[in-house]
């Protein structure tokens, strides 16, 4: 008994950090084959985590309430670009602009969390793909609305963003009036390397609100959901509204977090930029060691760092290697695919063996059944 | 009290079926009544719909065994459709033509189709409850992979290879001289000059329906059933449920195999790299637009499915956009097949709760 227990403890421990073992030894046996300086790699992380760590942050409150990763976040990106839209349009230039298209997007960002929180209360037990659809969904609405009714329902006045027939914006936003305002607001030079120090202390500003919002009743709420759903019930917990509170604070987060990102990248695909925002938030949180249950601050610095280290060395040594750069990025998506693949499996199947213990357990006994189904009350 | 009756039974109807599939259902109607006043022909329509009939048909015939082994939608179609690349590829590599390709493209895709049913099955079951989220992840990963080993796996046929460098797969492959149309040629009625019946592709779709139906209601299948229902039941009646899920993905990764191979006949074109990474979608879509709950499938659903998303994706095009003058289709395409996922992803099921 006593045994087992331990041989558990240990398997457990293998499948907690099986990803991010295997991450990080390809990761780093591609770095020396890359053949790029530390400096040059150093200075690429940096800015990586200062654009992409926002985005990662809003998965974390769902997480924590028990609604698994929240692909639907997407959502919350395309109200980011909407904003971004109209703050290009109207030729808000630096920071003013993004605080402009923030306060366009998170008012979106809001009603479109409240109508995702809605969804996913119907969806209990599959929220991940409800959640997954719900962005492809929703991107049929992005569509029809800033290729068909900007310019011809919804007044816009540049004629530089719009596409040549009148109406419908660009495949590319240049942003010039924002393009990089942030970054370049209080950039600290460290060496060789430049720190856009004010995306860092939004980043900062953004952990302190975790960790007090954990403290408060709304978050002790939510945590307890992620613990057990009917338990918090029975406590007197408003379990749906909790959950929509949760997914609206993340698409929130998600549309500010796709604004601090393109005022990085600079331009925006206007029609595609949203579409891959899903899959890098989540591939870097459960790179970082958080699984669909359990994430904490320090998963979204190490899932970042890591994924973005890899996205910057693998295609180099692809080419290095074998001679050809679609190598590279091939293997770097299959890669990242695949490790969101595994970490939803593992924790899938750690979660049935849990089951299998516990009731092992109860019975006073170690003798194992086959054929075990799940809770699937 | 008798039209109290009646109206109480299309309640129950409209509440059986869901008001989102009626809409569509009367969307597609009115497509077609709307075609001939816009100039479009109603019979070339009817002829593409029917083509894209069978070339998406078994694809969507393949959501089947999975939903009923209680499984969920079929999110992996990918790892299928990855078999069926094989399958083609290879079958060109031996430079073979006409039906015979086609045979030997089946041929050599079975063997890997049912590999990798028996692996992405295998997986399946150690993740009961999480299925969905996973298959799709898996098949992302899978066509992503693939995109590796088709550029490096020593394919030598010139209409297949990039011409520059002779190696790697072009991302389109066009099947001209190969086996392009093989089953929509095959005994093909043509009526008048707008209009030609794809004979061989809905035959072969039929063959493959009834094939399916003789399955799910074999020993085998029923047991299937049982499990998707309720698995505390079946395994008292002494059903392995992970052997019958294993089962139901392994014909479902065959079905999905065989079906990418109809489709490219019919296509005209072997589409490899990151072509399938989204090709699940329509399939899903098209089964639960057919009356398919997530747990529930039948061979009627497919049929049904599959008429109407295809004459969606057919009409609108032409229809609407000769009403309005701009190509809206992509976004109804969009909003329809995904609306029709979340429908069905949000419905509680009457058995379950």
């Amino acid at each position: 008994m006593k045994n087992m227990k331990k041989k558990a403890d240990f398997r457990g421990f293998l499948a907690n950090n099986a990803v991010v073992f295997i991450f990080v030894v390809i990761t780093l046996a591609a770095t020396p084959i890359s053949g790029l300086s530390p400096a040059s790699i150093l200075q690429e992380i940096v800015t990586r985590i200062g654009r992409n760590c926002f985005l990662v942050f809003s998965l974390l409150l769902p997480i924590m309430a028990g609604m698994g990763i929240n692909f639907g976040m997407v959502l919350g990106a395309m109200a980011g670009q909407i904003g971004l839209v109209f703050a290009v349009d109207w030729n808000i230039i630096g920071v003013p602009g993004l605080v402009f298209a923030s306060l366009i997007g998170v008012p979106i960002a809001a009603g479109l969390g409240w109508i995702g929180g809605q969804v996913l209360n119907r969806a209990r037990g599959r929220e991940m793909v409800t959640g997954y659809i719900l962005g492809f969904f929703m991107d049929g609405f992005y569509q029809l609305i800033v290729l068909y009714l900007m310019g011809s329902v919804i007044p816009i006045h540049s004629l530089n963003i719009t596409l040549s027939r009148g109406y419908g914006i660009r495949n590319t936003l240049t942003m010039d009036s924002v393009r990089q305002s942030l970054d370049r607001l209080l950039p600290l030079r460290l060496g060789p390397v430049t720190l856009p120090m004010a995306n860092y202390l939004i980043i900062g500003a953004l952990c302190l609100f975790i960790i007090w919002f954990r403290k408060t009743k709304l978050g002790q709420d939510m945590r307890a959901l992620g613990q057990d759903q009917p338990v918090a019930h029975a406590a007197g917990i408003p379990v749906d509204k909790t959950r929509i509170i949760a997914i609206i604070i993340s698409t929130v987060l998600a549309s500010l977090g796709q604004i601090i990102f393109l005022q990085n990248m600079g331009n925006m695909a206007t029609y595609n930029a949203h579409k891959q925002t899903g899959f890098f938030a989540a591939a870097a949180i459960l790179v970082g060691g958080a699984s669909v249950s359990r994430a904490t601050i320090p998963n979204v610095f190490v899932g970042t760092l890591l994924l973005h280290l890899m996205y910057i060395v693998v295609p180099r040594a692809g080419t290095n290697l074998f001679g050809s750069a679609m190598i590279g990025e091939y293997f770097r998506d299959a890669f990242s695919y695949g490790v969101i693949a595994l970490a939803l499996a593992l924790h899938a199947w750690r979660k049935r063996a849990n089951i299998e213990l516990a009731r092992s357990e109860l019975r006073g006994g170690g003798q194992k059944e086959e054929d075990k189904e799940g809770t699937t009350c | 009290m008798n039209t109290d009756i009646i109206l109480k039974k299309i309640a129950a109807f409209i509440t059986d079926f869901g008001w989102p599939r009626l809409i569509i259902f009367f969307f597609v109607v009115l497509l077609f009544i709307a075609a001939p006043f816009v100039g479009v022909r109603v019979d070339t329509s009817l002829m593409n719909v029917l083509v894209r009939f069978g070339q998406n048909g078994v694809m969507v015939l393949a959501m089947v065994p999975m939903m009923q082994a209680g499984a969920g939608l079929n999110f992996g179609l990918p790892v299928g459709i990855i078999a069926g690349l094989l399958g083609s590829t290879l079958s060109m590599e031996f430079h073979l033509t006409g039906g015979l390709g086609f045979c030997a493209a089946i041929l050599f895709t079975l063997p890997c189709a049912l590999l990798f049913g028996w692996l992405y099955g295998m997986l399946l079951n150690k993740v009961k409850g999480e299925e969905m989220t996973i298959a799709m992840y898996v098949g992302f990963s899978i066509v992503t992979f693939m995109a590796i080993l088709w550029l490096i796996l020593p394919y030598a046929n010139p209409t297949m290879v990039w011409g520059y460098t002779g190696q790697g797969l072009r991302t389109t492959i066009t099947l001209e001289g190969y086996w392009t149309k093989v089953l929509n040629d095959f005994l093909a009625i043509k009526i008048g000059s707008y209009f030609e019946f794809p004979t061989g592709t809905l035959l072969f779709f039929a063959a493959t329906a009834f094939i399916m139906w003789l399955f799910m209601r074999s020993r085998t299948g029923t047991a299937l059933t049982a499990v998707g229902s309720n698995p505390v039941f079946a395994r008292a009646g002494g059903v392995s449920s992970d052997r019958m899920r294993l089962t139901g993905v392994i014909v479902s990764t065959v079905y999905g195999a065989i079906g990418i191979l109809v489709y490219q006949q019919s296509f005209g074109f072997i589409q490899v790299y990151q072509a399938p990474i989204y090709m699940a979608f329509p399939a899903v879509a098209a089964i639960l637009l057919g009356g398919a709950s997530v747990n529930k499938a039948s061979i009627l659903n497919v049929v049904v499915g599959t008429f109407l998303f295809q004459s969606i994706l057919t009409m609108t095009p032409s229809v609407i956009n000769n009403i309005l003058q701009t190509d809206m289709s992509e976004v109804i395409r969009i909003l329809i097949s995904n609306g029709m996922i979340i429908y069905a992803l949000t419905r509680k099921t009457k058995v379950t709760k």
